[in-house]
């Protein structure tokens, strides 16, 4: 029982992370229709930015950790620019591709300039734990839950309470309506791209500690968010954090109870049991085309 | 210019439409012909590879291309195209058997996967086929009793009608492009047909193929199982080329180096499929090239306009340094990507269809011609 407690506990604490990066797929998603395959990336990116100020400059946690948030929400702004504002509005395919280009160049850029071993960054939370009878659970798991719930609940906010929150949804029903009504699109979709990085380096300085940063990080987790995102419904912002938890329990119970092997397949094997009885996912809306 | 005058259906869908189809390929096929007794071992090699990679890339431009469906999980059908060899060829089976029978165990699987696949479209199909090729990675390396896990598997020397073929002979090159041009020409054949026109109207509009009475359940798995067919095939000569596979061959990776393939190439058309796959292959040839030749080359050019002899050797060992980074060449794979999306979404055959109207037409070409249409609305994007 402790050991399944335990289990679920570091499966929660991997799924935030997952969480945290469908959020930004989910935010861009719901914003644009464009679907980030580089999201993985950006967080590799914001964690080596705050590796950089942390580790190498000797910054205080909390200032290298903002100094890289608003870092890499300048550079998701300008890889907004340069990417993916020319294609917006063609096919899907297309931005998907440009995507999976920005991944390939931001992953050899990034080893090429900090190398291909692994970083580890100090924490004010690296150590310690906190003991409940003779459950132990670690700080650094436990902030990542609570940031996780934190970022969530202030974008679900964010989105469904503030004007610009509903800009961004109006500009993803319809671009065109939506900039004839004043929004000014452009600079909605350049702002979505800032907050996803931000929320991706969020991510990837939580992730830190509990896997070393390397310049693939963003790769292997990027493609374990993607089940995550799909699950919750590639448009909503609570179903990627439920979608994210669940990948994370499920991979971490499927390590611990099935034999070797178990644990990488099975999320994917969810997800095509999941795609296949419920393609929308579990909190998406289902589209039609009307003829 | 030259004007076609068609006056019936046989006349619109002749593989050949005038003489000069006719003149062209031939001297291209001339050529390719003589190329292993010309070329050097090294590129022969490199054209087997080409034609490999293009074998696969028409089976993906049957599913992507032609009926719309996007697929990242190529590289788990080439997988099991080459395992089959692999396994098959231990038991003494005849090569035109496994090879077959490669061919047709990949083409079941690509229903299988085709059945699911129904229900998805744009991203979750992606994600589905990536989810697709990763199980096929794990199962590969775990079931060790067939595929020996992560130690591999060697492939034996293929034998044709008691003859061996070895994979740098002429006589395997001949093989790769035999099966390169009876795949073009199948597939062509394929697309003039109802099949064909039905696979198109689904990539173009499912609802109004629908409507106009196409399964597009039917058509979808079948473009499926024959894409993952073709794939299939030029799996078990993957396996031959490389003599020994094993699963960390078959990753994400190279599924979208297929994609790659595609989109470079151009993705309405069978000859971008080539194109593509002579452009990836070509690409790490020439990138060896930069790596010794560039530094000198831009010295050279600095010491020309007057630079002295120590700024040039710093030049010349700077772009020396950048040229044999590690990693160089992800970054060049992620420039070239972003740059066709955004700068030639047509690819490398769209570029030639431009060129070959600009001299057409000239001097009346417009540019707009070959612009595409942009959709901002939401619901317009669930065809």
């Amino acid at each position: 029982m402790l050991d399944f407690v335990q289990q679920l506990v570091s499966g929660i604490a991997l799924g935030c992370v997952y969480g945290l990066i469908a959020l930004g797929f989910v935010l861009i998603y719901k914003a644009t229709e464009v679907v980030n395959f580089a999201q993985g990336d950006l967080m590799m990116l914001g964690g080596f930015f705050a590796f950089t100020f942390i580790g190498m400059l000797g910054l205080n946690y909390w200032l290298g950790f903002a100094g890289a948030v608003i870092a890499m929400a300048a550079f998701g702004m300008l890889a907004e620019r340069v990417v993916v504002r020319p294609i917006l509005g063609y096919p899907q395919f297309s931005i998907i591709m440009a995507t999976i280009g920005l991944g390939y160049f931001l992953r050899s850029v990034v080893g090429m300039i900090w190398g291909t071993d692994d970083f580890k960054i100090e924490t004010p939370f690296s150590d310690g734990v906190l003991r409940i009878g003779s459950l132990v659970l670690a700080y650094d798991k436990l902030s990542v839950i609570a940031a996780t719930i934190i970022l969530c609940a202030l974008l679900y906010l964010f989105f469904n309470r503030t004007t610009l929150g509903t800009a961004m949804r109006a500009s993803s029903e319809n671009m065109l309506a939506a900039y004839y009504m004043g929004i000014p699109v452009k600079r909605v979709v350049s702002i979505v791209w800032a907050i996803a990085a931000a929320v991706a380096t969020a991510a990837g300085v939580l992730l830190a500690p509990i896997t070393f940063i390397h310049s693939n990080v963003g790769l292997v987790l990027g493609l374990k968010a993607f089940p995550a995102a799909v699950l919750g419904g590639f448009g909503s912002i609570p179903g990627a954090v439920v979608g994210g938890v669940l990948i994370g329990v499920i991979e971490s119970m499927a390590g611990f109870y099935l034999p070797q092997g178990w644990k990488d397949v099975a999320p994917y094997i969810v997800l095509l049991v999941v795609l296949l009885l419920k393609p929308e996912g579990l909190f998406g809306i289902h589209m039609r085309k009307k003829v | 210019m030259r004007f076609l005058f068609k006056t019936d259906y046989e006349d619109d869908i002749r593989l050949f439409p005038h003489s000069g189809y006719i003149v062209s390929y031939g001297i291209l096929l001339a050529f390719l012909a003589v190329a292993p007794f010309v070329l050097s071992s090294y590129l022969v090699s490199q054209l087997v590879f080409v034609c490999i990679y293009a074998t696969v890339g028409v089976g993906l431009m049957i599913l992507t291309g032609f009926t719309g469906q996007a697929s990242l999980g190529h590289a788990a059908f080439l997988a099991i195209g080459a395992y089959t060899a692999a396994y098959l060829q231990q038991y003494n089976v005849p090569f035109p058997v496994y090879f077959l029978a490669g061919g047709l165990l990949t083409g079941v699987v690509g229903a299988l996967v085709g059945f699911p696949a129904l229900r998805l479209t744009g991203i979750y199909l992606v994600i589905a086929t990536i989810s697709f090729a990763f199980i096929v990675e794990e199962v590969l390396a775990r079931w060790e009793s067939v595929t020996h896990g992560n130690e591999g598997m060697r492939v034996k020397t293929l034998s044709l009608f008691g003859q061996a073929v070895p994979q740098n002979g002429p006589a395997f090159y001949f093989l790769c492009l035999g099966v390169l041009i009876l795949t073009i020409i199948g597939t062509l054949n394929l697309l003039r047909s109802p099949t064909g026109r039905a696979f198109v109207a689904i990539r173009d509009s499912e609802t109004a193929a629908r409507s106009m009475g196409v399964n597009v359940s039917l058509y979808k798995v079948k473009s499926f199982a024959i894409s993952a067919a073709i794939t299939g095939l030029a799996g078990v000569l993957f396996a031959h080329k490389l003599s020994f596979i094993s699963p960390e061959m078959f990753t994400l990776q190279l599924s979208i180096e297929f994609i790659i393939v595609i989109l470079i190439g151009g993705t309405f058309s069978l000859h971008g499929a080539v194109l593509g796959a002579i452009f990836l292959v070509m690409i790490d040839p020439f990138l060896t090239y930069l790596k010794d030749d560039l530094p000198v080359i831009i010295a050279g050019i600095a010491a020309t306009f007057g630079a002295d002899s120590i700024t040039a050797g710093k030049i010349h060992g700077n772009v020396a340094a950048i040229a044999s980074a590690n990693g160089l060449k992800g970054a060049i794979y992620g420039v070239i990507i972003v740059l066709f999306v955004l700068f030639e979404p047509l690819g490398l055959y769209g570029r030639w269809l431009k060129i070959k109207l600009f001299f057409q037409l000239f001097p009346l070409y417009k540019r707009a011609t070959f612009k595409r249409q942009k959709i901002y609305v939401k619901s317009e994007r669930n065809r």
